[in-house]
């Protein structure tokens, strides 16, 4: 069994894909990162859904 | 035989191309001024947040320099400062950069939102809109004040980092946005004293190509001698220290000693030392902006030793 050799195509856009690969993977790790502080420093989690959601009014004396 | 090896490959674009289409040198003035305004607010940001937010601030002034080179494509083309930019040089295509320019714009907007608060993401999705239309397709072909009301796009980071820590406008913020403001005009008429040929060949309604050289000279003083006051004001708010006070009066003075030398010379003086005096304003200029934002930085700093601010 033998892998087939590349296509020149791939070769020419070897930095591209590579670049783009990577970018993605830091914007992944940068969301992760920014999710994980967001949720550990008790920020709100939800928001309006189109239905009410009790927990998100404002109690009567606020 | 011969066919096959004269033929050429179309040239491709490498990853490299389509950074340079965010003018990444633009990009770091971007970064380390927005940087300046989250770190002297007054209100602390969590560091992910800080950082996450100071890249989509860069991200979006990159993609709003895509837009600009796909706009101005035709005259990059002409002008030897630009013609190795990505459009101009075939790397990239016109179409290519408008959608780079257009889907980062959104990313950065919608992620800055997101990682930090709805008012600095409004401020920037305004900035990239004041770059990419009201300057480079409105302002910078019809008028000579391109550069004046045009410098706004590039003042407006330290205001987007500082809402990004206080999600609001305060004197501090407009200040440092007055301040890019005011040193933008002096700063790149300088450089087109010295790049003449460039912009006439473009056909650019540069001042000194619309108004002459010697009114070109006297702007400058104007406003340099404009923009000093804002640098005083700015060292004597909550941002600023006897520290800033002292470097701001020193930087002032020696822009206005330029401004003033530059004001007093005429073409033949000039064009005998090669420009000689306008080069050294505009490489100072340069050192003016970074040594006044890291004073506020450095003034920042010494507030959390007890040491400095009033």
């Amino acid at each position: 069994m033998s892998f087939r050799p590349d296509h020149e195509l791939h070769r020419r856009r070897l930095s591209r894909n590579v670049g783009v690969g990577l970018t993605l993977a830091a914007f992944i790790c940068l969301v992760f990162a920014l999710t994980v502080v967001k949720v550990t420093r008790g920020e709100p989690m939800q928001a309006f859904d189109h239905v009410v959601r009790p927990e998100l009014l404002k109690a009567p004396d606020q | 035989m011969s066919d096959i090896q004269g033929y050429s490959q179309p040239t491709e674009a490498q990853f490299g191309d389509y950074v340079a289409l965010l003018k990444p040198r633009v990009m770091s003035l971007v970064v380390f001024t927005a940087l300046v305004g989250l770190l002297v607010a007054p209100v602390g940001v969590h560091p992910v947040i800080g950082f996450a937010s100071i890249l989509f601030i860069a991200l979006g002034a990159g993609a709003s320099g895509a837009l600009n080179m796909w706009w101005d494509a035709d005259i990059d083309a002409v002008m030897r400062r630009t013609m190795g930019r990505p459009v101009p040089a075939g790397k990239v295509q016109a179409g290519e950069a408008l959608a780079v320019g257009l889907s980062l714009s959104g990313i950065a907007v919608v992620m800055l939102a997101l990682a930090s608060n709805l008012f600095a993401a409004g401020l920037l999705a305004f900035t990239i809109f004041f770059y990419a239309v009201v300057y480079s397709m409105w302002l910078k072909r019809s008028t000579p004040q391109n550069i004046v009301i045009g410098g706004a796009a590039g003042a407006f980071p330290p205001m987007i980092g500082w809402a990004v820590a206080t999600g609001g406008v305060w004197i501090e913020s407009v200040l440092m946005f007055m301040l890019i403001f005011m040193w933008t005009p002096p700063h790149f008429w300088a450089l087109a004293l010295f790049m003449k040929e460039d912009y006439h060949t473009a056909g650019v309604p540069m001042l000194t190509v619309t108004h002459g050289r010697k009114e070109t000279r006297r702007q400058i003083l104007i406003y340099t001698v404009l923009l000093a006051p804002i640098g005083i004001w700015a060292a004597l708010t909550s941002i600023g220290g006897p520290f800033t006070l002292a470097v701001t009066v020193v930087l002032n003075a020696i822009f206005l000693k330029g401004a003033w030398d530059i004001y007093r010379r005429d073409e033949t003086v000039a064009e005998g030392d090669k420009y000689l005096v306008e080069k050294k304003v505009f490489k100072f200029s340069l050192a003016y902006l970074f040594v006044h934002f890291t004073a506020f930085l450095v003034e920042a700093v010494l507030k959390t030793y007890g040491m400095g601010g009033w």
